[in-house]
């Protein structure tokens, strides 16, 4: 029969491709959020190199991108990540509690709470600022359109809702925070699941008149764009946004990569390391190269999370857990 | 057919064709139709190609011979390769037992093969994760056993087989009920056996549906975003397929690559399209002989 001897052929023609695909070289896969795929592109070549040298081993990086939130639930489904580097430690709590590939205790691991380079949100505006927009308060303005993606699926839109939160406590007082974070989502005309998404929006598909977004990507879209079309405004209070990373103890214990991935989140700290996360507009945790690059970053008012809200698990259980409060004010 | 219109208060009587409209109408249709096609259809098309060459053939070529473009292209052309032939198997299968048996729960084998048609493919992806994930029913379990479906090839796989398992069942069941028994029961009764008589007599005359529904299967084999898009993990140069690569590059500002790849894709389909052009046209051409036979 011709057709099943071609079903055997492609059947074991595939099966080649498949199993050639696997045993080529020694892989690390790095699961990541959204904004962060230029900053890893420059920085796995240049781990690829610092191992080579180093050990005479060859190491290809993969990479996977996509909101926080819903790339720590491939994980927790079954996404083989050597190291996860996501948007919020709580994305990685996540994955600790339900799938327990990792301790608790995983943001002791590493120095300054796991988080190699920090950064902030900030506003991108059209051009010569048509709305005006200076601060927090001309978001809740009524005829401005405003760009977020869903706190429920992306990382950067908690750090975006938790600014906005602060900056309403500290402006209006305790019990007029949500009211003035509801009025900025009545502005909101669309939730795209990640930061990138919400960038694409603004930027390519021409909607809403202010982005709230990660400084990088803000910056990112200004070097990509041109800025003759757009312009960042800088809030009078932000929040230092601290994306963590991790070793995933259980995968890199069965592929036996731990040393390995352990070197890469170590030379994400390394003075290299910092050079390329100032370079792609991350704010670098190291004094030495922060200040060769102290004029890229703008000075801000900036809060942390500890203080203001009791650190991410608090923060998730009264602002997104279910029926919290962002789903009281969103679903209102 | 005409149609004699009386009006009683003139007394006046014409013919009218009930098919023919007055031209006016029929050039507003066709116009319409054809403006519709032009705004939808090569409008964009043309944007594609016009979009992916815009920088020029290098930034084109070095697009589609990109290590993660080509292992994406290698990717969709080996799920192709495996969803086809699978369905291929079943789609017969289905259609033999549908059009020449009759069963109980017929009815409900129908209506099964159209479940991929009415779940959204997003659905149809998660269901796999539910039972493939980590924390699924298997999923402990094929942990244990070192056995990666989700995230990897596999699940892709079967995605794709589920979102396409209705193309060529569908295609075959209407063709084999239009040609009924009689051709197998002769060659049952001057004794051939079951599997003589699905060589000779069954698949000769189904073949030039089996070829449509093939292409149209592999279509969408390779054109699948959502359900592959929820199983995929989307690691680059390992589990991205042409679609979901597309989508990466175009995130990342890397408007002229994505759309170099999409033009693939849509060279893909037109090379389809041509496809099944020659097939219903040689499909017409076998029916003219049969009948004149």
């Amino acid at each position: 029969m011709k057709i099943t001897s071609w079903l055997a052929t492609s059947i074991l023609a595939t099966s080649l491709i498949i199993s050639g695909s696997v045993l080529a070289e020694k892989t690390l896969l790095n699961v990541s959020y959204d904004p962060t795929r230029e900053l890893y592109q420059e920085f796995n070549a240049a781990f690829a190199k610092y191992w080579q040298a180093k050990n005479h081993e060859k190491v290809v990086i993969r990479q996977s991108h996509g909101g926080s939130g819903k790339q720590a639930r491939s994980v927790i489904d079954g996404l083989e990540a050597d190291v996860v580097t996501l948007a919020l430690a709580n994305d990685i709590n996540a994955i600790a509690e339900i799938a327990k590939l990792l301790p608790e205790n995983w943001q002791q691991r590493l120095s300054l709470n796991s988080t190699p380079y920090t950064s902030t949100i900030i506003f991108l505006v059209r051009k010569g600022n048509p709305k005006g927009i200076k601060d927090w308060d001309d978001l809740a303005r009524s005829g401005v359109a405003v760009i977020t993606p869903n706190p429920k699926t992306s990382g950067g839109a908690q750090w975006n809702y938790l600014a906005a939160w602060e900056y309403g406590k500290q402006r209006y007082g305790e019990d007029k925070a949500k009211d003035f974070v509801g009025n900025i989502y009545k502005n909101v005309p669309v939730l795209d699941s990640g930061a990138r998404g919400s960038t694409t929006t603004f930027v390519e598909r021409g909607v809403g008149d202010v982005l709230i977004t990660w400084e990088n990507e803000a910056f990112l879209a200004l070097k990509e764009y041109g800025s003759e079309k757009f312009e960042t405004v800088i809030p009078s209070l932000s929040i230092v946004a601290e994306p963590p990373v991790a070793v995933v103890d259980k995968v890199v214990d069965k592929r036996g990569t731990r040393q390995i991935a352990e070197a890469y989140l170590q030379f994400l700290y390394s003075e290299e390391g910092q050079e390329i996360a100032a370079k792609h507009f991350y704010r670098p945790t190291s004094a030495k190269i922060a200040e060769r690059y102290a004029q890229k970053f703008p000075k801000i008012e900036l809060f942390n999370i500890d203080d203001a809200f009791g650190g991410w698990k608090n923060a998730h259980k009264i602002h997104f857990a279910d029926g919290a409060h962002f789903d009281q004010i969103y679903l209102k | 057919m005409t149609t004699t219109i009386t009006f009683p208060l003139s007394g006046k009587t014409f013919q009218q064709r009930a098919t023919q409209e007055p031209s006016w109408v029929r050039r507003f249709l066709i116009g319409l139709a054809l403006a519709f096609l032009t705004l939808f259809l090569f409008v964009p098309l043309i944007s594609v190609f016009y979009e992916a060459f815009k920088k020029g053939v290098d930034v084109y070529l070095a697009a589609i011979t990109d290590p993660d473009a080509v292992s994406a292209i290698k990717l969709t052309l080996t799920v192709a390769a495996i969803a086809v032939p699978l369905n291929l198997v079943f789609g017969i299968a289905a259609a033999w037992a549908i059009a020449k048996f009759e069963f109980r729960g017929k009815n409900l084998l129908i209506t099964l093969i159209d479940l991929p048609f009415s779940v959204s493919p997003v659905v149809s992806g998660l269901i796999y994760v539910l039972v493939f994930g980590l924390q699924g029913w298997l999923g402990p379990w094929l942990a244990e056993h070192d056995i990666k479906i989700i995230f990897a090839v596999p699940g892709i796989v079967l995605a794709t087989v589920f979102v396409t398992v209705p193309f060529i069942a569908r295609e075959l069941i209407p063709l084999m009920q239009a040609q009924g028994t009689e051709e197998e029961e002769a060659a049952v009764v001057l004794g051939a056996s079951g599997w003589q008589t699905f060589c000779k007599i069954t698949l000769p005359n189904i073949k030039w549906g089996l070829l449509y529904g093939a292409i149209l299967c592999n279509a969408r084999a390779m054109g699948e975003f959502g359900a592959v898009s929820v199983v995929s993990g989307h690691i680059r140069g390992s589990t991205n397929t042409m679609p979901l690569h597309v989508e990466i590059l175009y995130n990342e500002y890397n408007f002229a690559a994505a759309f170099a790849v999409a033009s693939l894709l849509a060279l893909l389909a037109l090379v389809t399209l041509a496809l099944k052009t020659l097939i219903e046209f040689r499909n017409k051409q076998h029916q003219t002989q049969r009948g004149d036979e």
